[in-house]
């Protein structure tokens, strides 16, 4: 039903620009004012949703330890799953983020006769989600051609690597391939698995969906109709150099990959996606296990009620005696 | 009331319910629950709400601005706490965290995920405090905050041991031990609490200790191990009380002077300290290193954990070391030097007897007795007979704060391989960071909620019965007052004639003490394997 309803919402995205798209006098707003307006929400709604993460306070130091502290110095520590320093935090913060270093500890337990619990590997999952978003990524930064002119050599580098098969013309991508199977696999992953799909809301299959008909408009493009490259890099340079053009030539379909970007940057600050900015301030990942060799500060800490020891001495007085234990009165 | 046998206790239905979560319903049967907190427990630590009720009532007298209360008390810790505010935010539902928790595996419940369980306040986080929740509400997975909302957190909030387990396997770090303990503080603000967490709390606020042992039975059971060790060892050892002047502070949970088997370990700690000759001394006061602020509130945490640094400046010690405990060790790793300190009247750690500097403590100024330990044999300094421990095949079972919220990993394997001839690891999924919890920590450990713990025990039971089926293994090590409690009557269900013990149980089995009598017994009193061959110098 959910996952019905995001394809619903999505297709039905596509289908008001493909035909709105064509209508004269919102070709501008389709290609200037919407992009506009979504770079813009995306910019201040990040920049809103880190500033606060950064502003509240962490007020205790509390990593998961997933190896040996730095104890003993005989005693080998895990000095990326357990560091004790910021060089330490920082590489396992780079494990995490670029390559997944939790996820790929993922398994599958299962209860069998006996009873027996079994752990079996299972990376998929793990592999599904590199794929992903390597493969966005380096579509990402492909798309800069359009946004530069000349051509960063990084990126025209990445264009060849990224064609190195050169099968067909125009020549295939392999992130292009790489990134709707991944975006499949974590669909049907989400609709198979009795499990994820009870879990799962509306906002997750719309994140996917909505990614996928990005790259599919994309892919459409590329290889099946011929789109006017020259009039899309101009409105595209247009953009950026804040003096927007809307070139005749600029087709419905691309309004349609435009506008799913548009969604996808305005959406993207309200969802889940912030996981990408929130992973790097996630306490339990970006803290050093030094807590009993350097004090961490928590600025709200305030004075509690205790029960002083002069409290207890006055209460259990006699007993204290009775036991032969010293007083302090 | 009878429990189901393990045959029935593991037809287990993964399939998760046709009806969509959202809509709270909770079943508070007898066997899956705690009971609430007595009001007299509420009283003494001026909690608010004190009053005579139990989960399965129909009404559960909260106060009348209970909702203001809860949405205040949230909005005030999401500006206090960036790991409530980011794991509400972030969340993606992958999903990698659900098979992990040993309440998911044990119960099939789904909303026992971490991730769900999680939702259930997420849910209510996008309705009250996110824009797309106001104005898509359940479109957006949000829903209203009532008062079934309220009761499916007590039940699955006390159904959550912040084991942490989950966290090691989230891509960002999302830990459920964090969220559970923000909502305990939440569900504590107005008064639903649960007994196994408070009564401690209040005794331990008041006496001293989680028991409620006032100063004359405390000493008491020190003397009577003292006795007791005198017996055995023929060794008359000193263990002294708030005695000012010490150079060590030395705190243990309290079910290590109360508890069986944790009063083995006990034993041994007295001969090892006695051996190395420590001039240190117990305190009456601060007769507790547990603390169960950890499962009721930040602040709870500060309240009971100040008599440690407090006794420490009154009695004037240069520093502190710290007994077998597992939640103890989260506190005292994680919390303690930020609540209470600097410690700045107590001197960096150093081993008296090897002059090993303990560089990891040097802020906090408290070590574990594991390090402590492994130190002295690690530099020779304790004469070992491992075949003292020869009737025992041991395994060393992880306690879940030690492991992955202070990774104290290797010392105590150290000190096992040192004491004992033959050692095997359970399954690697099931160890170390990947620790499976006994399922009754965080105040879980009742009677009343048997069959939960049961079922949250499994995966570790599980992997003890591997290890027994396939190496022999007839004892299960670990350092932790709550596995000690809770693992015998847990494998005595699901592995039975699987025993459990201390590492310094075992350590002082096999200690040779400086003019002991010939030594007839082990701790347990069972009489010693035959010999050999003279034991080695």
């Amino acid at each position: 039903m959910k996952a019905i309803a995001s394809l619903t919402a999505v297709l039905a995205l596509a289908a008001l620009v493909y035909f709105l798209g064509q209508v004269e006098h919102l070709r501008l707003l389709f290609g200037v004012v919407v992009p506009y307006a979504a770079i813009a929400t995306f910019l201040v709604g990040i920049s809103y949703r880190i500033v606060r993460w950064s502003l509240s306070p962490v007020p205790f130091r509390i990593p998961t330890t997933c190896g040996q502290q730095k104890s003993l110095p005989w005693i080998k520590a895990g000095c990326l799953e357990s560091p004790s320093n910021t060089a330490g935090v920082v590489s396992r913060l780079a494990l995490e983020i670029l390559l997944f270093r939790s996820l790929f500890r993922n398994s599958r337990a299962e209860l069998r006769q006996g009873p027996r619990l079994t752990y079996a590997e299972n990376k998929f999952l793990w592999l599904g989600a590199l794929a992903f978003h390597w493969s966005f990524l380096i579509i990402f930064v492909r798309h800069l051609r359009f946004f530069m002119e000349p051509v960063p050599r990084l990126v025209v580098a990445l264009e060849k690597l990224d064609g190195f098969f050169q099968i067909g013309a125009p020549v295939l991508y392999v992130s292009d391939v790489i990134i709707v199977v991944a975006i499949l696999y974590l669909l049907v992953r989400r609709l198979w698995d009795a499990q994820v799909r009870y879990i799962s809301l509306l906002a997750d299959y719309f994140a996917l969906f909505l990614i996928l008909g990005l790259a599919v408009s994309g892919i459409v493009m590329r290889y099946f109709t011929r789109v006017d490259i020259v009039a899309i890099k101009q409105l595209a340079i247009g953009l950026v150099t804040f003096s927007p053009v809307v070139p005749k030539e600029a087709g419905s379909l691309f309004f349609v990959h435009l506008f799913l970007l548009s969604t996808l940057a305005a959406y993207f600050p309200f969802s889940k996606l912030m996981h990408m900015g929130g992973v790097f301030l996630s306490p339990t990942r970006n803290l050093a296990n030094n807590n009993r060799m350097k004090r961490h500060i928590n600025p709200w800490n305030y004075p509690v009620k205790v029960h002083t020891y002069a409290e207890w001495e006055a209460e259990f007085h006699d007993k204290i005696v009775a036991a032969g234990l010293p007083l302090d009165k | 009331m009878a429990n189901p046998n393990p045959e029935q206790l593991v037809q287990i239905d993964y399939r998760p319910p046709r009806k969509d979560w959202m809509n709270p319903q909770v079943e508070f049967r007898k066997g899956v629950m705690c009971y609430s907190a007595a009001p007299k427990n509420l009283r003494y630590l001026d909690l608010p709400n004190p009053r005579e009720w139990q989960p399965f009532d129909k009404d559960w007298k909260l106060p009348p601005d209970w909702k203001r209360i809860i949405l205040e008390g949230m909005r005030d810790r999401l500006k206090r706490f960036r790991s409530f505010r980011l794991f509400m935010d972030i969340c993606v539902r992958c999903g990698a965290c659900a098979d992990k928790c040993h309440f998911y595996i044990g119960s099939g419940d789904p909303k026992n995920m971490p991730v769900l369980r999680a939702e259930l306040i997420r849910s209510v986080y996008r309705r009250y405090f996110t824009s797309a929740g106001k104005f898509l509400g359940n479109l957006a997975g949000a829903r209203e905050l009532t008062e079934n909302v309220l009761k499916e957190w007590f039940y699955y909030f006390y159904q959550c041991t912040e084991c942490r387990r989950c966290s090691v396997f989230c891509p960002y770090g999302i830990d459920t031990a964090e969220v559970t303990m923000i909502v305990r503080e939440l569900l504590n603000l107005v008064g639903c609490n649960i007994n196994w967490v408070l009564e401690p709390a209040a005794n331990c606020y008041r006496t001293g200790n989680h028991l409620g042992i006032q100063p004359h039975g405390f000493k008491d059971s020190v003397d009577f191990a003292v006795d007791e060790l005198e017996e055995i060892t023929g060794v008359r050892v000193e263990a002294p009380i708030n005695r000012k002047g010490a150079e060590i502070l030395f705190i243990v949970p309290s079910a290590d002077y109360f508890g069986t088997p944790h009063y083995y370990t006990f034993l041994g700690y007295l001969m090892l300290l006695h051996e190395v000759g420590l001039d240190y001394t117990f305190s009456a006061y601060a007769s507790e290193g547990g603390n169960f602020g950890l499962f009721q509130s930040h602040e709870m945490i500060k309240r009971l954990n100040a008599k440690i640094y407090a006794e420490a400046k009154r009695l004037g010690v240069k520093w502190i070391l710290g007994g077998e405990c597992g939640h103890m060790w989260r506190v005292l790793h994680q919390y303690m030097d930020t609540l209470n300190g600097p410690a700045d009247f107590l001197e960096p750690p150093v081993s008296p007897v090897t002059g090993t500097k303990f560089e990891n403590a040097r802020s906090t100024k408290m070590v574990h007795i594991c390090e402590f330990t492994a130190d002295l044999i690690h530099h020779g300094k304790l004469n070992l007979d491992p075949r003292r421990n020869d009737r025992w095949n041991v395994t060393f079972h992880d306690s879940c704060n030690p492991s992955r919220a202070m990774g104290l990993l290797e010392e105590p394997r150290y000190i096992l391989r040192s004491v004992c001839r033959e050692f095997h690891e359970m399954p690697e999924n099931t160890i170390r960071e990947q620790t499976f919890c006994c399922g009754s920590g965080s105040g879980l450990g009742t009677d009343e909620n048997i069959e939960m713990r049961l079922r949250g025990g499994l995966p570790r039971a599980n992997a003890v019965k591997y290890v027994r089926d396939t190496c022999g293994v007839n004892l299960l090590a670990c350092i932790c007052a709550i596995d000690k409690a809770t693992l015998p009557p847990l494998l005595e269900y699901w592995v039975p004639g699987m025993e459990v013990a201390g590492v310094h149980e075992l350590l002082g089995n096999a200690l040779v003490m400086k003019g002991e009598n010939e030594r007839a017994t082990d701790l347990r009193g069972e009489p010693l394997p035959a010999k050999e061959a003279p034991a080695h110098a």
